[in-house]
C-alpha cells in the first residue's frame, strides 16, 4: 500500500480535529497499520497531551527540519499499541517558522517510514493552514451541525479543492440525537445538501470525549463509547471498508432515522 | 406530545429549517466571491449599456444574488424613470468585450457524491 497523508482540518475551531486526529490515529494503529500523527498546529500544540504523550516529548519537527536531531529522535512512540508515534509541534515558536516546502519535504520523509500520515491542522485559512495542508494527498473536513462551523467548513473545501486535495471527506462531529429529532439541529442529509462532499463519519456529543481528553487517553484504545465507535468506523471507511451507517439513538434509546437511512447506500 | 402531534403534521418547524436556509443563503454570497470592486464594475456596466434605452434611477438600484430552489440569480432591480425612442443597438467589435472576471459559484450545492 503507498502511504496516505490525510490532513485533518476545518475552517472554525474548536470543532474537534485534535480529537479526530487522535483517535482515528489509534484505531488505525490498533488495526495494524503504521501510524504517525503529526502536529502542525504550531504554537498551539496539544495533540500530544490529548494522546496523553506530553511528558515524552523532546524535540519537534522543527528541530527535524532545522536539522537540530534526526526524524526518530523528534518521533514519540506510544507504548500502549504498536506502530503508533507522535510527531510533535513546536510550542515556543510561531507559524511562520515554516514555509510550505519544509512542510512537503517533512511529509515526504514520513512517507519513506509509515503507511498513515495524519496531520492535525490549526484552524483558519491562514498561512498555518497551508502548510498543513501542502504535503497532504487527502483530506479529512470536520465539522458541526451548526451555522457558523458548516459555513467555514465550505470556505475550507473550497481552499482544499483549488490545492488540488482529494478525496476531501466529512465528518460531522458532536451530532445531538434528540436535538435532530425535535428539529432544532440541522441533520446529516442537510449538512451534506448544503457541502455537497462525501461523509466518512458521524460522531454523536458524547460526554466521554471530555473525559478521555482529561486522561490523555484517546477513547478507542477502548471500544465502549459512542463516540469511541464512531471513530473506529471512520478509521474503517479510511482503509475502504464498507462499514454502514448506524442509527443514532437519542437519550431515551430511540433512534432516529431521518436523513440517516438514506446514506446506507453511499460510498465513504 | 400534542405539539409534537402538531409539529409532526405541519412539518418541521424547528430551528434547524431556519439554519439551513440561512446556510443556503451566506453561501451564495461566499461562493461567488465577489468583490466590491467587481460589483461596482458591474453596477457601472449596467447602467452604461442600460441608460442608452431607457432613463433610470441610478441612486435606486438594487443588485443581488437570490437563492430559488438549488439554482442561483443575480437579480438586479432598476427603477424606470423613461423609456427612449428607437435606439439601435451599439455594434460590438468581436474581442472587445472586457472579459476575464468571472464569477461562479465553485461547487454546486446538491446531491453529495
Ligand atoms: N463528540 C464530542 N462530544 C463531546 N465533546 C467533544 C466532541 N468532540 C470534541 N469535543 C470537545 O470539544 C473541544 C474541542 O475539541 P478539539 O478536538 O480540541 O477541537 P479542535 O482541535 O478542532 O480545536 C474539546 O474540549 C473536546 O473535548
Ligand atoms: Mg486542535
Amino acid at each position: 500500500m503507498d502511504p496516505r497523508v490525510i490532513v485533518v482540518t476545518s475552517g472554525k475551531g474548536g470543532v474537534g480535529k485534535t480529537t479526530t486526529t487522535s483517535n482515528i490515529s489509534v484505531a488505525l494503529a490498533r488495526a495494524g497499520h503504521k501510524v504517525v500523527a503529526v502536529d502542525a498546529d504550531i504554537g498551539l500544540r496539544n495533540l500530544d497531551v490529548m494522546m496523553g504523550l506530553e511528558n515524552r516529548v523532546v524535540y519537534n519537527f522543527i528541530d527535524v527540519l532545522e536539522g537540530t536531531c534526526r526524524l526518530n529522535q523528534a518521533l514519540v512512540r506510544d507504548k500502549r499499541v504498536d506502530n503508533l508515534f507522535l510527531l510533535p509541534a513546536a510550542q515556543t515558536r510561531t507559524k511562520e517558522s515554516v514555509n510550505s516546502g519544509q512542510m512537503e519535504e517533512l511529509c515526504d520523509m514520513l512517507r519513506k517510514e509509515f503507511d498513515f500520515i495524519i496531520l492535525d491542522s490549526p484552524a483558519g485559512i491562514e498561512g498555518g493552514f497551508r502548510n498543513a495542508a501542502v504535503g497532504a494527498d487527502e483530506a479529512l473536513v470536520i465539522t458541526t451541525p451548526e451555522v457558523p462551523a458548516v459555513r467555514d467548513a465550505d470556505r475550507i473545501i473550497g481552499l482544499l479543492e483549488s490545492m488540488g486535495k482529494g478525496p476531501i471527506r466529512l465528518v460531522i462531529n458532536r451530532l445531538k440525537p434528540r436535538l435532530v429529532k425535535e428539529g432544532e439541529m440541522l441533520d446529516v442529509r442537510d449538512v451534506l445538501d448544503i457541502l455537497a462532499i462525501d461523509l466518512i463519519g458521524i460522531v454523536p456529543e458524547d460526554e466521554s470525549v471530555v473525559k478521555s481528553a482529561n486522561r490523555g487517553e484517546p477513547l478507542t484504545f477502548s471500544d465502549s463509547a459512542p463516540a469511541a465507535q464512531a471513530f473506529q468506523r471512520i478509521a474503517s471507511r479510511l482503509v475502504g471498508e464498507d462499514v454502514p451507517f448506524p442509527v443514532l439513538n437519542d437519550e431515551n434509546g430511540r433512534g432516529i432515522l431521518a436523513g440517516i437511512r438514506k446514506l446506507f447506500g453511499m460510498k465513504g | 406530545m400534542a405539539m409534537e402531534f402538531l409539529k409532526k403534521f405541519f412539518g418541521s418547524a424547528g430551528s434547524k429549517k431556519v439554519a439551513k436556509e440561512r446556510l443556503q443563503i451566506v453561501l451564495i454570497h461566499d461562493r461567488a466571491d465577489i468583490s466590491p470592486e467587481m460589483l461596482e464594475n458591474l453596477r457601472r456596466d449596467m447602467i452604461s449599456v442600460i441608460t442608452r434605452y431607457m432613463d433610470i434611477d441610478t441612486s435606486k438600484i438594487e443588485m443581488d444574488f437570490d437563492r430559488a430552489d438549488r439554482s442561483v440569480a443575480f437579480v438586479a432591480n432598476i427603477p424606470v424613470i423613461r423609456i427612449k425612442r428607437g435606439v439601435a443597438p451599439e455594434k460590438q467589435e468581436p474581442g472587445t468585450s472586457n472579459g476575464g472576471e468571472k464569477a461562479y459559484s465553485k461547487r454546486k450545492s446538491g446531491q453529495p457524491g
